[in-house]
């Protein structure tokens, strides 16, 4: 078993109503100094048996297909250490 | 980040006059070009050269459609209720509806965008539209939205559909504004191209009507909503990519995210604004943005403004200047203000947590001038600009095939002749997509939110209450048949339009003004320019004989894929004005034991039908006859009998056969009804020009006498009642049979 971590984030220059929200929430409840903020989504796959190069494959297809909209939204994909856990 | 061009100013034009430019990467024709060189006596900018690119594009300059539009300015510029106070080339016209209101409505094409992104696509083709209305000074209080997709069960359709509709239902629920009507059409021709049109209405009061321009030496320009980022520049990075490798990182997207809550603030912040009496001038930024709202500003003004363009405020500080006036970012509007009201105008902005900045004024020098950190890299006429574009006089010819498709008429196909045939032929219509229950879409969308809905969907109309102490209200209508259009742009247009002015009838309401969106494809080719040509034509001559101006609209051109354009697709608003919306006869069948009448004329009218798509997949012939005369005296007919008829319907797609079945489904009120002659025709002609009534048994003679006043034929076709649907001497039909065949069609292809 090993854990792959897809992270999900709306293309740089896409508009990010929701990270825009939480930017504007911020000093409202006292935290200052940041500049900026993007949110986007992080999926965690269980992934049976090894990771190959073939299964990781798989896995960007399944983020460029389902996981993501390629149209306005970049992912990357990584597979999670031990240690990391 | 790699380098940067050098900044390209008026002086460096001036100076290197033979630079090469990517006119022709921007869609300009080499003849266009030269008239912009011609224009400013030297070369442009790179600057200018992004703002007229875009300018002068097919979207924004209407370069095709332009000598077919001109005639809706023949019509008279009056409604049966009074003049217009506002018509076409503002941002949406505006017509007077009594008691010192006024109402604006239009509807907008955001198709290719839809196609790219559906959400995102046609939520912002909410926005749009909403903001176009907003910039009248009107309150938005509905939306609408005709959709057509290829069919419901290509794989591409399961694809676009639910993006579209919850793009749609997101934005304007967000927003907070009913959404009360559309259609949702299916043909194979809108596969690759489907159809996202948006339409809004507005409320104001006559004196608060404020028009698009810069007038007044000295006033400020001043941009306000969102921060201007990179969206739907897709095609300019060429020029802020010169440098650039082949595959360099100046891939800007060419779609746009819209914010809803960010344009509910942005609504509520401009009516402060305008109810403070702050606004000299005000303009929304919609495709084109900048270019097009500070050019369409100084055009219609005093013809001169100066803008410091590193002032507008950016989510991106990477952008260059051709990019910022390109920039089709979500949620702003320009305003110009008299310098003494800019202080109060920005207090009321920053209550409402809108970002405001002074990023220019207006001048006398009859100049659009344009500056980036003190070097000016703009200076043009903005007339050139927004209203003097290319015009073409596209070479338009009836095709050759015209003849052979009106040739090949459905009235001769085979039809079901016994009653169990004609039953089949009832329930395999009421389940086909473009007939069946629609409310897997329109369910996604908020229909009562505001709490002045009256009618929506599947009523024939959305009806909104514009007065709570008055109950004056308006209602709406969009249609279009595109195999009509197909089989005779000219007739195919006429029948969007009476289609839509009998649905805003029938709910007693009086048809005041259409807004219309042309959906056509390419108008390069020759047969599709004729029949955007006829269609135009057909409009016009329909307005004038039933007395309703155009009050603005859109055109959408080149939707087509490869050689195939979609159906002709002319959508027809109608609004139309009641003075008392408690009064309104609803759609569907109210009670058991009234009267069953048929207002209008039927023929053996069967080409272009639903029956002929369905049954026979089969396109061709003629469509039905147009008769304007007959039509108005209809409407009256129906406006007249407010108060004595307890439900009237149009009859349309799938002729009387689908109006019962819709009839009786809205209640669950069954009824029993007799076909005279040829029971198939009776059933499944689309004859213009019908709807469905009800009386009261007691009413008979009233309603008989007032058919017979406005010359209206009239035919009793039975009594409400029971539960099923029952065509006498051929078939029965229970109504929980039909209303599963109608439902199930939808939730079973998208579910």
């Amino acid at each position: 078993m090993a854990r792959v971590v897809v992270d999900v984030m709306p293309k740089p220059e896409i508009l990010d109503p929701q990270g825009k929200a939480v930017l504007g929430a911020l000093p409202r409840l006292g935290f200052e100094g940041v500049s900026d903020v993007r949110q986007g989504k992080r999926f965690e796959l269980e992934i049976d048996g090894e990771v190959t190069d073939e299964r990781l494959a798989q896995v960007e297809q399944m983020a460029e297909t389902l996981l993501s909209n390629p149209v306005i939204e970049d992912y990357t994909v990584r597979v999670l250490q031990e240690n990391d856990r | 980040m790699p380098d940067r061009p050098a900044l390209d100013t008026v002086d460096v034009a001036a100076q290197d006059p033979d630079r090469e430019q990517p006119w022709a990467d921007l869609g300009l024709k080499a003849d266009e070009y030269q008239r912009i060189r011609e224009i400013l006596g030297r070369r442009p900018t790179s600057s200018e050269l992004a703002m007229y690119s875009v300018m002068w594009s097919e979207h924004c300059s209407y370069k095709s459609s332009k000598v077919h539009l001109k005639q809706f300015s023949e019509i008279a510029q009056e409604t049966p209720v009074g003049k217009m106070l506002a018509g076409i080339g503002e941002n949406a016209g505006v017509i007077d509806v009594g008691q010192g209101y006024a109402v604006t409505f239009k509807v907008e094409s955001h198709n290719h965008p839809s196609y790219v992104e559906p959400y995102q696509g046609a939520a912002t083709g909410v926005g749009g539209i909403v903001r176009d209305i907003l910039a009248m000074g009107a309150r938005p209080v509905a939306v609408m939205d005709p959709l057509r997709f290829g069919p419901l069960d290509a794989e591409d359709t399961h694809r676009v559909l639910p993006g579209i509709v919850a793009g749609v239902g997101g934005y304007g629920n967000c927003l907070g504004l009913p959404n009360i009507g559309g259609e949702a059409v299916f043909d194979e021709t809108y596969l690759g191209n489907p159809l996202v049109n948006a339409l809004c209405v507005g409320v104001l009061r006559h004196e608060d009507l404020h028009l698009a321009k810069a007038s007044g030496e000295g006033n400020q320009v001043i941009l306000y909503g969102a921060r201007t980022g990179g969206d739907g520049i897709g095609g300019v990075s060429v020029l802020a990519s010169e440098t650039f490798d082949a595959d360099g990182p100046a891939k800007r997207p060419s779609v746009q995210v819209g914010d809803p809550f960010m344009e509910k603030l942005l609504i509520e912040c401009t009516l402060e604004i305008f109810a403070a009496g702050l606004v000299a001038g005000i303009q929304d930024l919609g495709g084109a943005g900048l270019s097009c709202a500070t050019s369409e500003l100084a055009s219609a003004g005093d013809g001169g403004m100066r803008v410091d363009l590193d002032q507008v405020p950016l989510r991106d500080s990477t952008l260059a200047p051709e990019e910022i006036l390109m920039s089709e970012s979500q949620e702003r509007m320009m305003a110009v203000v008299e310098p003494g009201d800019v202080a109060r105008f920005m207090e009321i902005c920053a209550k409402w947590d809108v970002e405001a900045v002074v990023i220019g004024e207006v001048t006398e020098t009859g100049r659009l001038e344009i500056d980036w950190h003190g070097q000016r890299v703009v200076d043009v006429p903005p007339r050139t600009v927004a209203h003097e574009g290319p015009v073409y006089q596209r070479p338009f010819a009836r095709p050759d095939w015209q003849d052979a498709l009106q040739a090949d008429a459905a009235e001769a196909l085979p039809r079901p002749g016994t009653g169990a045939e004609l039953r089949e032929t009832v329930l395999r219509l009421a389940g086909s997509p473009n007939l069946c229950d629609k409310s897997w879409i329109t369910d996604q969308y908020d229909r009562y939110v505001l709490g002045n809905t009256v009618l929506a969907q599947p009523s024939d109309s959305g009806m909104i209450r514009i007065d709570e102490e008055t109950n004056l209200g308006v209602a709406v209508s969009t249609d279009c048949n595109g195999r009509f259009a197909k089989l005779d742009p000219y007739a195919g247009a006429q029948l969007a339009l009476v289609e839509s002015y009998r649905n805003v009838a029938t709910g007693g309401a009086k048809p005041l003004a259409i807004s219309d969106c042309l959906n056509f494809g390419s108008p390069e080719d020759p047969a599709v320019m004729w029949q955007f040509a006829e269609a135009c034509r057909g409009l016009k001559d329909a307005c004038v004989e039933l007395g309703i101006p155009v009050t603005g609209g859109n055109v959408s051109l080149y939707n087509q894929t490869g050689e195939t354009a979609i159906l002709p697709t002319p959508v027809v608003a109608v609004l139309g004005v009641i003075e008392d919306v408690t009064r309104r006869t609803p759609t569907g069948f109210q009670a058991a034991g009234e009267e069953i009448f048929l207002l209008g004329t039927t023929r053996e009218e069967l080409s272009g039908s639903e029956w002929a798509h369905v049954v026979h997949g089969h396109l061709g012939g003629k469509p039905p006859a147009v008769d304007l005369a007959a039509e108005k005296a209809l409407a009256t007919l129906l406006a007249d009998g407010l108060g004595l008829l307890t439900s009237a319907h149009d009859l349309s797609d799938g002729g009387l056969a689908h109006a019962l079945v819709e009839a009786t489904l809205r209640q669950g009120i069954g009824a029993s009804v007799t076909v005279d002659g040829d029971a198939f025709v009776g059933l499944f002609a689309e004859s213009a020009g019908r709807a469905v009534v009800t009386v009261p048994a007691g009413s008979v003679e009233t309603l008989t006498a007032l058919a017979l006043e406005h010359g209206v034929p009239i035919r009793h076709l039975g009594r409400t009642g029971g539960e099923s649907l029952v065509v006498e001497g051929q078939f029965e039909i229970a109504l929980d049979e039909l209303r599963e065949t109608w439902t199930a069609t939808l939730p079973a292809a998208l579910a």
